[in-house]
């Protein structure tokens, strides 16, 4: 939504879920009355168009309200689960302040527990970078992709592909020079999952099939194929029955910056990615016509861009990126493949690349922020008992404002226009 | 469905006869041969139920005979595809052939041994019913116009809160109703936030799909497991259908399951008559195709879409109290595993139909079941890697033969009156 007097502007009562035939005039952005009038040729373009526009279009502001409400509902998540606040729930019209007051302290709590785990010292701080590595990467193994117009789901699986190419790299060469191994370690891990994103591409460019379904396929097929890997004699730590490989060599270890912090080098590679990947999208004919093609796909090609490279290369390069995050967090952190080793990585990439407006900055902003919550909510959950998985939830709450920038202006309404007009009584429909 | 021009045609009925003969070479190089002498049982009958009132003979058919017979059925027919091809029922014929295929492995698989096929058979029904019913929540959605890619956070909230209140009160069904309005109020939250702030739909979809994963993960552990009274939900058993129940290898497999089963079938049903033979159904596909003529001819739009899309969490609610009312038994974090994602895929695969869907799911099902019968086989492949079957075929399936979906022409658009 990149017109700032677009419909999201206006007023808009609370929602009901039957208040339909909602008549309201309107004042449309030309953006969309186009749409409107275009025919859909290609069958998956407008919703796509809508998706980039809705992720690329947020303001700061919203942005910064939308984390507000997150931190506000997700404080009422707190106190909820919290045995005291719930007892004293139970003679709240008695006493109110109780209830309020210990559903205040408690969250206080949590999320100054949260926010002292993050940034609280040398080591928090590197628990945050070590935390913030593979998600800067798989956010723009999302973002990347976005701008082409297709939704990377498999950011998971290429994950796998990545830190288990470059594990069995780092453990089945020995007694290669550090030099020459940890390189081929990590362009194994970018290898992989690169091959790992050129499947669905190069699918959707020659069949057509959703990029959407093979990724989701490809994500499954990686996670029990990695299982059977991890079966067999070639990969498994002799002697255990466990899903566990082999140690990485020595000499293929991404080494840790700082003696006693987790924090590993990886962050310098982090950051050269982010440069490149800045530059080809911003600077350079690749990043142009991905972007035309992402835009109108139709247009694109009549001006002699070939779609179907784009499409190819866009989500390889995306798996390549998220390769690398994989052999970053087997390299640098985890020394051996084990079950489930990407733990939900690809998956958190896209609530960054969305976080992140799908630009490369804001995406190595956002995996920087998600890095911290992940850190905090550890040392959270040791310090307080508050659990972990309340940082999924504020993620989530954080995203779902930032998406609906309609939402959070109709929260925050005085603040954001005047007074409300007539047509919230005409909002409620027929 | 497609719009192939004639050379597209002609390539694509090549690639699908190929592809068969394919088949058919390695049915016949692997399955038929290596195998002299040996047999295979199908054990037609419910061994593990309660014994039914007839039962069947077990079938024994001789392995290598058998596997190179459907070999050259396969190859036969994929051969009349290549040169001929079959036109606009190609798709069926490969679904077809796909199926003898699997037929002849299963000859193979189970070489020497005893095949439990209505285990299996029963397995598949089971499995179906949370994919048939998440693919029907995508199905009332998109035809109406909204993306739903939240089914997997659907079926989530409502397997937690199914086992929440079934333990809570005792009572499956009451379970089931709070399952139900957990899936619908998912369902409403998607509405809400792609209809009236026309948030995208996509990103909703994620999004919901994380909050109920963190909520239900969040509530688990500071809720459930400190009181593991409230994680002890009551079950549905199975109900026999009288005399239906009792008809050899139909009454097990179609009329001796839990509640979750008869209600999957009945919405199907429900869904696809409602959808296509009914003015309702006629209405919401218009407002999903058209919606600015829907509106003109007094359909009120967004009120379509909203019951469209909360009517869909609801029936993916069903699917996800199956969860803990009927398949587990408790809730455990993130215990739909990735179902939700399949349960989208048989809804593309089936083609935004509910009849569709149903097949779609049955197949996903059954190589669910298939994995658990080959585990006990022991047929030397390992297991890990048959359970990626399901997901290869889909890839063939979405890449090879249903090629290019058309959506619903105004799916995923928001609907803005003028």
């Amino acid at each position: 939504m990149t017109t700032p007097e677009g419909p999201e502007e206006r007023q808009v009562p609370p929602p009901s879920p039957d208040a339909g035939g909602v008549d309201e005039p309107e004042v449309r952005g030309a953006e969309e009355r186009d749409r409107e009038h275009a025919a859909p040729v290609h069958a998956a373009a407008g919703p796509m168009e809508r998706f980039v526009a809705a992720v690329t279009g947020t303001s700061v502001v919203v942005t910064i309200l939308a984390f507000v409400s997150a931190m506000v509902v997700g404080a009422l998540f707190i106190a909820l689960s919290e045995e005291a606040v719930r007892e004293s729930m139970g003679y709240f019209l008695a006493r109110p302040t109780d209830a309020l007051s210990a559903a205040w302290s408690v969250s206080a709590e949590a999320y100054a527990a949260l926010f002292r785990g993050a940034v609280g010292g040398a080591y928090q701080l590197s628990e945050t970078g070590t935390a913030a590595i593979p998600l800067i990467l798989t956010g723009l193994a999302v973002a990347i992709p976005l701008r082409a117009g297709m939704f990377n789901i498999g950011g998971e699986g290429q994950v796998i592909a990545g830190g288990v190419v470059a594990g069995f790299v780092g453990f089945a060469l020995t007694g290669l020079p550090f030099l020459v191994h940890l390189p081929l370690a990590i362009l194994a891990g970018i290898l992989g999952g690169a091959a790992y994103g050129f499947l669905p591409g190069i699918l959707k460019a020659r069949t057509g099939a959703h990029e959407v379904i093979t990724t989701i396929m490809l994500n499954n097929i990686a996670i029990y194929v990695t299982d059977y890997l991890l079966s067999t004699d070639r990969f498994r730590l002799e002697g255990r029955s466990d899903p566990i490989s082999k140690t990485v060599e020595a000499s293929a270890v991404l080494p840790r910056i700082f003696a006693g912090l987790r924090l590993h080098w990886g962050l310098l590679l982090v950051v050269v990615v982010a440069v490149v990947i800045w530059w080809l999208l911003e600077r350079s004919t690749f990043g142009f016509e991905l972007t035309a093609v992402g835009k109108n796909p139709d247009a694109a090609r009549a001006a002699g861009m070939s779609t179907g490279r784009m499409i190819v290369l866009g989500l390889t390069l995306a798996g390549a990126l998220a390769g690398l995050a994989g052999g970053a967090q087997i390299l640098g952190l985890q020394q051996r493949i084990t079950g489930g080793f990407s733990g939900g990585l690809g998956f958190d990439g896209i609530t960054v690349a969305l976080l992140g407006r799908g630009s490369v900055g804001g995406t190595v902003a956002a995996g920087v922020l998600f890095g911290a919550l992940k850190a905090g909510g550890r040392s959270m959950q040791g310090a307080t008992g508050t659990s972990l998985d309340l940082v999924v939830v504020l993620q989530a709450l954080i995203i779902l404002f930032v998406a609906a920038p309609a939402l959070v202006r109709a929260i925050f309404r005085i603040r954001a226009e005047g007074p409300a007009t007539g047509q919230l009584a005409k909002g409620w429909g027929a | 469905m497609t719009t192939a021009t004639p050379p597209d045609l002609d390539r694509r009925n090549r690639r699908f006869g190929i592809f068969a003969i394919l088949l058919a070479a390695i049915a016949g190089a692997v399955f038929a041969t290596g195998t002299a002498g040996l047999a295979t049982t199908f054990q037609l009958n419910d061994v593990f139920g309660e014994p039914a009132y007839a039962t069947l003979p077990a079938l024994v058919v001789p392995v290598a005979p058998t596997a190179l017979f459907l070999a050259l059925v396969i190859a036969g027919v994929g051969l009349y595809q290549a040169v001929r091809g079959f036109g606009d029922r190609a798709t069926v014929v490969i679904s077809i052939l796909l199926g003898l295929f699997v037929l002849a492995f299963l000859v193979w698989a189970a070489r020497g041994q005893q095949l439990q096929v209505l285990a299996l058979l029963r397995g598949t029904m089971r499995a179906a019913v949370p994919l048939a019913l998440g693919a029907l929540s995508g199905v009332l959605c998109e035809r109406a116009g909204v993306i739903n890619i939240a089914i997997e956070g659907q079926f989530l909230a409502a397997a937690f809160t199914a086992a929440l209140v079934s333990s809570a009160t005792g009572s499956p069904w009451l379970g089931l109703v709070g399952g139900i309005l957990a899936g619908g109020l998912v369902g409403a939250l998607l509405a809400v936030l792609s209809i009236r702030y026309r948030a995208d739909q996509i990103v909703v979809g994620v999004v919901l799909i994380v909050l109920a994963t963190g909520v239900t993960s969040f509530l688990t552990s500071q809720l459930l497991v400190p009181n593991p009274g409230l994680n002890a939900p009551d079950r549905f058993g199975a109900v026999t259908v009288p005399v239906l129940g009792d008809i050899p290898l139909i009454g097990p497999l179609l009329f001796r399951h839990s509640v979750t089963v008869y209600l999957m079938l009945l919405a199907v049903v429900v869904v696809q008559i409602a959808l296509f033979r009914t003015r309702w159904g006629l209405r919401l596909r218009a407002v999903g195709e058209h919606p600015k003529a829907a509106d003109t001819v007094g359909i009120r739009v967004l009120a379509t879409r909203y019951r469209a899309v909360i009517l869909g969490g609801m029936v993916a609610g069903i699917g996800g109290a199956y969860f803990t009312l009927d398949a587990a038994g408790q809730f455990s974090r993130e215990m739909s595993g990735g179902r939700g994602f399949i349960a989208l895929a048989a809804m593309l695969v089936g083609r935004y139909s509910p009849a569709g869907a149903l097949g779609a799911a049955l197949i996903f099902g059954f190589a669910d079941a298939l994995s658990t019968s080959l585990q006990i086989l022991n047929v030397g492949i390992p297991s890990t890697l048959l359970l990626t079957a399901p997901y290869v075929v889909t890839i063939l399936v979405v890449a090879g033969l249903v090629g290019r979906l058309r959506m619903p022409a105004a799916d995923g658009q928001p609907y803005v009156k003028e």
